[in-house]
């Protein structure tokens, strides 16, 4: 645990390091997103980047892949320089990238998008014949089954992140980065996505596995490097070091890794869903009976794999999605399919949306008219005809200091505001106003630590006060932290509900990917 | 720092003004070397415009009263802008609320003026109101767009328009229900009564009529609503990210529609202040050029009510100075719409001008600069 | 659209357009019965079904689909193309300007550099429509209206009415295919642009979807961050799409004066820009959705021909020349959440380490 030691002390004598960065530093205007890196990555291991949101892991990869430039510093590929000006500089030399956010044309299949760039052409016409065998081929010998016919967005996300990995392998990529790639999928998904990379390494690939997830770099990794801040502040190896150490490296302080709350004082049904039934935008059947309750004074944490019907779920309960069937009763009123302002007035709710880019907040808005986006119709802030600037801005000026929002002032633009925030604003808004049902969904997705631990404490403090939470999210982390109860969802169904403290994360795991569900009756 | 745009004073900082300027600059140059290219003298052609425009009190009444139809049409097109609408259909708008406030107009004989002109004037906001609606209301029930439905809906206006005044054909067809029995084969209404006619503010020769006063008090109107009301943020809100307008439980559906039945009133309003004003009567060729005139004048304008008056003058006085222009020169008057696309291209690409005059940009770490689109990734 | 054996895509492809073909081939049908046998003294039927009605529909069809298919080879690529309007009518008056200075040249020599020029003046309309939309980084919406502003503008004031074309293409009967009964005249005995416009069909739809560069193009309309990350440029592939787009929409301009109308007249595309719109909508961004879509518009317009040659004064003529536009806005409305336009449609991208 020192700091980064030159990273040719590491490198086995002889041979150079497969691929290996120096001094790297890339400016952006007004922050430094790497600072001097150096680092080394030898054939046939797994290097797992350890870091926390912005700590600048992407812009070091997006560099090795040709998509930014570096301000200073050079990239070595087999102990040689190489310029790369491009994405096609780094195909060309086996470097292959499967991205958090998969780069697959949803409306096209597997085949398509796997010889996108590098297609097979006869006589003019593509050759899908011959790229399906090929696919083939390499799914059987990394046991990655899939079918080459088959449409991107009809798969599972665990079969999309196989696609891009074979993208990837398909143009013969012998070093392979991969860029969090365990953040949409199940425990059993990514033990076996560990299985396939083990398999990869094994057969002589290099692959950099990017995460801030300390279990998983502990479980998989051969050597681990931290980045913080932009900087390389040390390299550990995981059979020596625990995930309290990383942590803090991680973070550059002392961070506690549970949650820290009393147990449960449940009140009163706030929240009870009765065979809900909804569908998606594109009519697909996305919510098929969900019924469930949340009391006063606890969280219900739902677990699943992204796209199982949480969105439509929380879209239900607050009125942005109309139920086809079921009801939704808050406070024991009835509130199916009502207005979302309806359902925020008379059922004291409060919404904290999964992207709040596209739905929390309106970028070119103040911080001052961002706090006041779901109140601005009311007195003070409005008096019927003409709104009331200064009571917005005074508004404002409380919650930005309530809620810790750092930002220069309450007229600045809500997009100049860094990620993490962002999210406080929008939790600022939601939380400083009377609620009495907290629907949370992703509210610590891509901030940093700090804010995350803050948010954090800023729930359960609304557990404290008697407020019945319902929390959607993807990361199997957050729900164990959170919950008081977890309900598991898949395909559109509540498959379990069972108490925090008889659950675990195999069992958890296990019902995400639709093992054996445990019908507990929805309401106790 | 971006601070955000949402509070606006009245008169936004002079620096929100120097790229219209330079645009229109630039386009006035190009201008220049088009004609110089087909072997036309700019020279003569601008002073001929400046002096048709500004020359004497009877040109300055022109530009006048050419700007009004400008600041209606621009308005109407700068609202639907703030709600994330593309307006094209202020010129069939215009049509039908010409239509409206002249078929009142021409009726009602022996209302006193100040029931009968208010009449007329609002059955041409109500024209335009109903006219812009469909659209919105496509928009929000089906899904279609409204840059095609608008376009369409000006080609069906005009044509019904023309069907109202239609004199009848060679083959014996019904005519229009407006036609003026008197006028022989020439479609057209019969005059506005007096009743219902705008007063004039200077008379003959001068003929500016109080419709610039409709469309100064229209421009206040409107920065009012837009930027002190809640409905405002509503629309605002609904025009910068319609899901999180939605999320804050405002109506979208109803903003949409409302939006676009108010920028079909306020075209509406210009095709009856012209009517009312200035033509005392309505036939086909009373068309609404003004109607895609004002995407340019409401872009010009950045999207202000206030810069929209400004915008708008400066084409009163383009198309007041046009056909003096071609008299004085022989520049043909048709140049003018090149410099008025050319203002559009430059003013809606404001990355042209600041390349052209090496301008830093404004703002910087705008929203989806490649910073924040990679940085604020989990 | 993405099977590997031509016949599984063919059975794909019927089974897409299944009902669509079935209704044509029902109407053609419909159309030889009437008009080989006594039916056809019946006023309305031949209103309705007459070879003259058909050749109408044919050709007030070609302009569309040439247009429809500019707004598919735009939109695929991602860029939004409302200027297929101005782009039209400038590439006809491109072609007229071409045609009045080479009348004394031989006629097939002078018409076909007068298709070149067509197609040239709306290749770069679509030049300057990408380069706005991608390096200015212009509304691509707002884009398209400059561009048909500065045509309208533009053409009029460079319009010399003095001018005169003289001579248009001429119909080429197509041996043997052109004695078929019905079909014959109809569809085998046209002018070149005809031909050309039918056959821009298939080439449009086996480039877009068996080709490298259709697979790319609509990876670029797509996702185009996807393409960037497997080193596709994808801003030169829309550079060049929106330029063939272009050029496709000049050849529609060179349709209307070389081939339909002979002459030059201002604002002569009379909607035909944006009607393509409509029918690129509303055949799905296919190309031939497209063609069936642009068929219906052009009936619509032959009707509005038809009814008025036939005497018909009970509906006022205004209305009747209202049914192309009222059938184009039925349509786009009739389509909810049917369509899906390509997702990355109308935005700019930027690569990621762009400053």
């Amino acid at each position: 645990m020192t700091r980064s030691q030159p990273a040719a002390a590491q490198k086995p004598a002889g041979a150079p390091p497969k691929l290996e960065v120096l001094n790297i530093t890339k400016l952006f205007p007004g922050v430094v997103a790497n600072r001097d890196i150096d680092l080394a990555l030898n054939k046939g291991e797994i290097l797992a980047l350890l870091g926390e949101n912005g700590a600048g892991k992407s812009t070091l990869m997006n560099i090795i892949y040709g998509l930014y430039q570096p301000t200073e510093g050079q990239v070595q590929v087999d102990g040689r320089p190489v310029e790369l000006h491009s994405p096609r500089d780094a195909i060309d030399l086996g470097i292959g990238m499967v991205h958090q956010h998969f780069q697959l044309v949803p409306v096209m299949s597997v085949v398509d998008n796997i010889m996108l760039g590098s297609e097979s052409v006869d006589r003019g016409l593509l050759d899908r014949e011959s790229v399906s065998t090929q696919i083939r081929e390499l799914a059987q010998r990394y046991n990655m089954p899939v079918d080459p016919n088959a449409i991107i967005e009809d798969l599972p996300v665990g079969v999309q992140q196989r696609v891009e990995i074979l993208k990837a392998l398909y143009r013969q990529a012998d070093i392979l980065i991969l860029d969090e790639p365990t953040s949409v999928l199940t425990p059993q998904e990514i033990e076996g996505l560990f299985e396939v990379m083990e398999l990869l390494r094994n057969q002589g690939k290099s692959i950099i596995f990017i995460t801030h997830k300390l279990k998983e770099v502990l479980r998989v990794a051969d050597r681990i490097a931290v980045l913080r801040r932009g900087e390389m502040v040390g390299e550990a190896d995981p059979a020596a070091v625990s995930q309290q150490d990383l942590a803090s490296l991680m973070v550059g302080r002392k961070v506690t890794l549970e949650v820290e709350k009393e147990p449960a004082n449940a009140g009163e049904v706030l929240l009870q869903l009765r065979d809900i039934e909804a569908f998606t935008d594109l009519g697909e059947h996305a919510l098929r009976g969900v019924s469930l309750d949340v009391r006063a004074g606890e969280i219900v944490g739902v677990a699943g794999v992204q796209g199982n019907g949480q969105t439509e779920l929380v879209e239900v309960i607050t009125g942005l999605r109309q139920a086809a069937a079921g009801s939704v009763l808050i406070s024991g009123q009835e509130m199916t399919n009502a207005s979302p302002r309806r359902i925020t007035e008379e059922g004291a709710i409060c919404h904290v949306p999964e992207d709040r880019h596209m739905y929390g907040m309106v970028d070119a808005y103040s911080v001052a008219d961002n706090l006041v986006l779901s109140s601005y119709y009311k007195r003070p802030f409005s008096s019927g005809l003409t709104m009331n600037e200064q009571a917005i801005a005074q508004h404002a000026e409380e919650l930005v200091a309530r809620f810790d929002v750092r930002t220069p002032s309450v007229r600045n633009s809500g997009a100049s505001l860094s990620g993490g925030n962002q999210q406080k604003m929008v939790v600022a808004r939601e939380f400083g106003r009377p609620i009495r049902l907290l629907v949370a969904a992703q509210p610590t997705r891509g901030i940093d630590v700090g804010s995350i631990e803050f948010i954090h404490s800023q729930i359960v403090a609304k557990r404290d006060e008697g407020v019945a939470v319902l929390l959607v999210s993807y990361e199997l982390d957050e729900i164990m932290a959170l919950s008081d109860r977890i309900a598991v969802m898949f395909h559109g169904r509540i498959s379990a509900v069972l108490p925090r403290r008889d659950a675990t994360r195999e069992q958890v795991g296990l019902l995400m990917a639709g093992a054996g569900a445990v019908n507990e009756p929805a309401s106790q | 720092m971006a601070t955000a745009s949402t509070t606006t004073g009245f008169i936004r900082p002079l620096r929100a003004l120097i790229i219209p300027f330079l645009a229109l600059l630039v386009a006035l140059l190009a201008g220049a070397v088009v004609m110089l290219l087909s072997g036309d003298d700019p020279l003569a052609a601008y002073s001929g415009l400046f002096q048709g425009a500004f020359g004497d009190g009877k040109s300055w009444a022109r530009t006048i009263r050419k700007t009004v139809p400008f600041v209606l049409t621009g308005l109407s097109v700068a609202l639907a802008f703030k709600v994330g609408l593309f307006n094209i259909g202020a010129s069939g708008q215009f049509v039908i609320g010409s239509v409206f406030a002249v078929a009142v107009g021409i009726n009602f004989d022996g209302l006193p003026a100040f029931i009968h002109l208010p009449l007329a004037l609002i059955a041409g906001i109500a024209g335009g109101l109903l006219w812009g609606a469909i659209p919105g209301f496509l928009k929000v029930y089906t899904g279609a767009h409204e840059v095609i439905v608008t376009i369409m809906l000006n080609y069906v206006a005009s044509l019904l328009g023309g069907w109202t005044v239609y004199a009848g054909g060679t083959q014996g067809q019904t005519p229009g229900p407006l036609w003026d029995r008197t006028a022989g084969a020439i479609s057209e209404t019969p005059d506005v009564l007096s009743s219902a006619q705008l007063p004039w503010l200077f008379g003959p020769p001068y003929r500016v009529h109080y419709g610039i006063f409709l469309a100064l008090a229209a421009a206040i109107l409107i920065w009012w609503l837009i930027f002190k009301t809640p409905l405002g943020f509503e629309m605002r809100t609904v025009g910068h990210n319609m899901r999180a307008a939605r999320y804050a439980g405002i109506r979208v559906n109803y903003t949409i529609i409302l939006a676009m039945a108010l920028a079909g009133g306020l075209a509406g309003l210009a095709g009856a202040i012209e009517t009312l004003g200035l033509n005392h009567k309505f036939a086909p060729e009373f068309g609404g050029a003004v109607g895609f005139d004002g995407i340019t004048v409401a872009l010009l304008g950045q999207t202000h009510p206030i810069g929209v008056l400004l915008a708008a003058f400066m084409f009163g006085a383009l198309d007041g100075g046009a056909a003096a222009m071609q008299f004085e020169s022989g520049v043909p008057a048709d140049i003018i719409q090149i410099i008025q696309a050319l203002v559009l291209a430059f003013v809606a690409a404001p990355l042209i001008i600041r390349m052209i005059f090496r301008l830093r940009r404004q703002t910087h770490g705008d929203a989806g600069s490649p910073v924040s689109a990679s940085w604020s990734g989990p | 659209m993405n099977q590997p054996t031509p016949a599984s895509a063919l059975k794909r492809f019927g089974g897409r357009y299944g009902n669509t073909m079935f209704i044509a081939l029902a109407l053609i049908g419909i159309a030889i019965l009437v008009n080989v046998t006594p039916l056809k003294e019946q006023t309305w039927l031949r209103v309705l079904f007459g070879i003259s009605a058909l050749n109408f529909t044919l050709r007030a069809t070609v302009p569309l689909v040439l247009g429809a298919l500019s707004g598919i080879l735009c939109e695929r690529s991602g860029i939004i193309n409302i200027g297929i309007e101005g782009m039209m009518l400038a590439g006809a008056f491109g072609g007229f300007v071409a045609k009045t200075s080479t009348n004394h040249w031989p006629l097939a020599a002078s018409l076909i550099f007068s298709v070149a020029v067509a197609v040239a003046i709306g290749g770069l309309m679509g030049a300057v429509h990408a380069l706005f939309s991608i390096r200015f980084r212009m509304d691509q919406i707002i884009s398209g209206t400059v561009i048909i502003i500065f045509a309208l503008g533009t053409t009029s004031y460079l319009y010399n009415r003095d001018a005169i074309a003289e001579g248009k293409f001429s119909s080429i009967a197509l041996p043997g295919l052109a004695r078929i009964p019905v079909v014959g005249p109809v569809l085998f005995d046209n002018p070149p642009i005809t031909y050309l416009a039918l056959i821009m069909v298939v080439v449009v739809h086996v480039a877009l979807f068996y080709t490298r560069w259709g697979l790319r193009t609509r990876a670029v309309g797509e996702h185009p961050r996807a393409a960037d990350t497997v080193g596709i440029n994808v801003n030169r592939y829309r550079y060049v799409n929106t330029s063939l787009g272009g050029m496709l929409a000049g050849l529609a301009g060179a349709f209307l004066v070389l081939e339909a109308v002979g002459q030059f007249q201002e604002g002569m595309t009379a909607g035909r820009g944006f009607i393509s719109l409509a029918a690129m909508i509303f055949g799905n961004w296919n190309p031939f959705g497209a063609l069936g879509a642009a068929t219906l518009f052009g009936y619509t317009q032959a009707l509005q021909n038809e009814l008025l040659l036939a005497g018909v004064t009970r509906v006022p003529r205004q209305f009747i020349s209202m049914l192309p536009y009222v059938v184009t806005i039925i349509a786009v409305s009739g389509l909810v959440g049917r369509v899906r336009p390509p997702a990355a449609e109308g935005k700019v991208y930027e690569t990621e380490g762009s400053q």
